[in-house]
């Protein structure tokens, strides 16, 4: 592989639209509001966590409400935020209507809004910015990996997410964007495991039989559980997953580190629970005067088999 | 030749399903030759067909309760639910308790058969539509499986859930056992004493069978009692492939899978006719076409309207109206070749 398609690759992982603000050391100290779903996942509490870590870091005055996975929890924080009359607010939404009530009660007590993790449908102006990850970053990351470990030259098995499923869609685009930049790789087969570890061992299964095991480099799952799926499949057809046959996905599920330290996956991507500071800058540039771009995207973190063994000790 | 068409004319009803699934197999197989190799790998049988044998078992198994429950004029529309929450339990059981192996299998079926009973009373006791009794249980199920486990996806570690995921005995894979032992009581059952006779009775006419002393009521309440035990076997089978019980897919659309075995065995949704084994064929030729469509590269988006091209074939050269249009066709050539 040149050097050319090295640094390809790398603009193409990292993304384009990851944007350095400089935080406004000066400022006097903030008052902010966050208010999270909840905390429905490991993920999420990590999320949580790394924010308010942040959040210490900068020295703000930071408040917290958890959602407990309800809207109206959520909005009842935003009024109390509101009322309080904090510097900033940032909103993870649960869902993606019914906020722009609310948003507007923020926006006449001129108080600036950042979304993170997901976005929401209404009126753009109602908030500064959106930070989160992309479904087609996700892809690339992952064949950026690939293309790395092999070299440039693989056949890959492509296992897809639930047909017509935006995430699917976005992470199989993200993906060939990036191979489609090596001649020496190319997906020869790809078919839906509809997101489920049975789903992908029985398509694995049979592309096991009508390609050959041995005629496959690497697996491509659109998650993590389909990946697991995957490797029962070609250790049920005696070969050695993640060694015979590479196999990469998305999610960082918990089960999947265990797959991972048994040594049967190689790679899978996590979510970077690390928004709250791109949050944070945003919100902080906003409030210095300068112009924040809609939307922000925050890359998510590779995992080897290296750690997994701690992080599954950590998750399960 | 003319002794076969005889042969081939006493029971058309058997031949149809085998002759469509041999007709789809060996199409394959001329198309690609490695389709129906078998090898012998690690002590068990490998190859798409034996693939097609282990992935048709859940489904081949719920259609066999499905048979009984459409023999007495019913429908289980709850049966891909059932298998959702009985898979639920079954995993939280091995996760949470040291029960041991059997006694899991033993509380995981009773649930089975506890919400078939709930089925039977609603549609025979209650006299509500089978479709709509069984419907409620289809719609809450998967909700009721999530409560079970908390909302996520339980794994767990349990030898005996590996051996019946992907154990082999004889060379043979555990879950075909499970499944042969299943069908053969089930046709001893239903075949050797009266209860098939019965059942049928009740689906053909449940009026006049009562009047002639049959318990009519009960015995829907046990088809489908039969439905739900069938259904959380397959759950367990199910969720011992990946040793994880994933709640959200687990079982999902299989009662539509199991209907279409159960007509593909040529069966009437109006009751009266039990075919256990051409039930199994059915499920088979679903299998196959599954595991066709998987290895044939057949784009995703094509996946449903192959299958169902090829199913609504299937069922048309079994139609009756298609044999009797064909039958026509060849009496009037054979009248022109005498007019001639």
């Amino acid at each position: 592989m040149n050097i050319s398609n090295l640094t390809k690759l790398i603009k193409i992982a990292v993304g384009t639209t990851v944007i350095a603000l400089s935080s406004a050391a000066s400022m006097a100290e903030l008052t902010i509001g966050f208010a999270q779903t909840g905390s429905e996942s490991g993920w999420r509490t990590a999320f949580t966590n790394a924010t308010k870590a942040e959040a210490e870091a900068r020295g703000y005055n930071f408040k917290f409400s958890d959602g407990q996975g309800k809207q109206e929890n959520q909005i009842k924080a935003i009024r109390s935020f509101i009322a309080q009359g904090v510097d900033g607010i940032v909103l993870a939404p649960l869902v993606t209507t019914g906020w722009d009530k609310v948003l507007k009660e923020a926006q006449r007590a001129k108080i600036p809004v950042v979304l993170v993790d997901r976005g929401l449908d209404s009126d753009p102006s109602l908030y500064v910015t959106s930070v989160g990850s992309d479904f087609t970053q996700e892809g690339a990351m992952i064949a950026a990996w690939l293309a790395v470990e092999t070299e440039g030259t693989c056949d890959i098995v492509e296992l897809q997410g639930a047909v017509g499923a935006d995430a699917a869609i976005k992470r199989q685009t993200g993906f060939a964007n990036v191979i489609e930049n090596f001649s020496g790789m190319k997906i020869i087969a790809s078919q839906t495991g509809s997101w489920s570890a049975t789903g992908g061992k029985e398509v694995m299964e049979s592309f096991l039989k009508s390609i050959g095991g041995e005629n496959i480099c690497a697996v491509w799952a659109h998650n993590d559980n389909m990946a697991i799926g995957a490797a029962q499949a070609i250790k049920e057809a005696g070969l050695k997953p993640s060694e015979d046959i590479l196999i990469g996905s998305v999610d960082a599920i918990a089960e999947i580190f265990k797959t991972m330290a048994d040594g049967e996956t190689n790679v899978t991507l996590e979510l970077s629970p690390y928004q709250g500071a791109a949050a944070f800058d945003a919100l902080e540039a906003h409030l210095a005067g300068k112009d924040v771009p809609k939307r922000i995207t925050v890359p998510g973190g590779l995992f080897y088999p290296e750690t997994a063994a701690e992080e599954w000790a950590k998750r399960k | 030749m003319k002794e076969r068409k005889k042969f081939l004319d006493i029971n058309p009803k058997i031949w149809g399903p085998i002759f469509s699934l041999v007709v789809i197999i060996v199409i394959m197989g001329i198309i690609d030759p490695g389709f129906i190799q078998i090898e012998f790998k690690d002590g068990r049988l490998y190859g798409s067909l034996i693939d097609i044998l282990v992935r048709a078992t859940p489904t081949a198994i719920i259609a066999l309760g499905m048979a009984v429950v459409i023999g007495t004029k019913g429908i289980d529309l709850s049966v891909g639910s059932v298998v959702a929450i009985c898979g639920a339990v079954a995993a939280v059981l091995i996760v949470e308790t040291q029960l041991p192996f059997f006694m899991v299998v033993i509380v995981s079926v009773l649930v089975g058969g506890g919400i078939g009973f709930l089925n039977g009373i609603m549609v025979s006791f209650i006299g509500i539509q089978p479709i709509i009794a069984t419907l409620i249980l289809m719609v809450s199920g998967r909700g009721i499986a999530q409560l079970v486990t908390g909302g996520r996806a339980v794994s767990f570690d349990s030898t005996a859930m590996d051996i019946i995921g992907s154990g082999a005995l004889l060379a043979i894979p555990v879950r075909l056992w499970i499944m042969t032992a299943l069908v053969l009581c089930t046709v001893l059952l239903l075949r050797k004493t009266a209860l098939g006779l019965f059942l049928e009775s009740v689906g053909a006419n449940a009026k006049a069978s009562r009047l002639l002393g049959i318990e009519a009521r009960m015995l829907k309440v046990i088809a489908y009692i039969f439905s739900g035990m069938c259904a959380a076997v397959a759950g367990m089978i199910l969720i011992a492939d990946v040793s994880t019980a994933e709640i959200n897919r687990l079982g999902l659309w299989l009662e539509l899978d199991a209907i279409l075995a159960v007509v593909l065995a040529g069966a009437s949704l109006n009751g009266g006719r039990i075919y256990l084994g051409l039930t199994i064929i059915g499920a088979l030729i679903i299998q196959t076409l599954t595991t066709i469509i998987f290895s044939s590269g057949v784009p995703v988006e094509y996946n449903l309207i192959v299958k169902a091209c090829i199913i609504l074939a299937v069922l048309l050269i079994q139609s009756e109206t298609t044999k009797n249009y064909v039958s026509q066709l060849r009496t009037k050539s054979l009248e022109n070749r005498h007019a001639e």
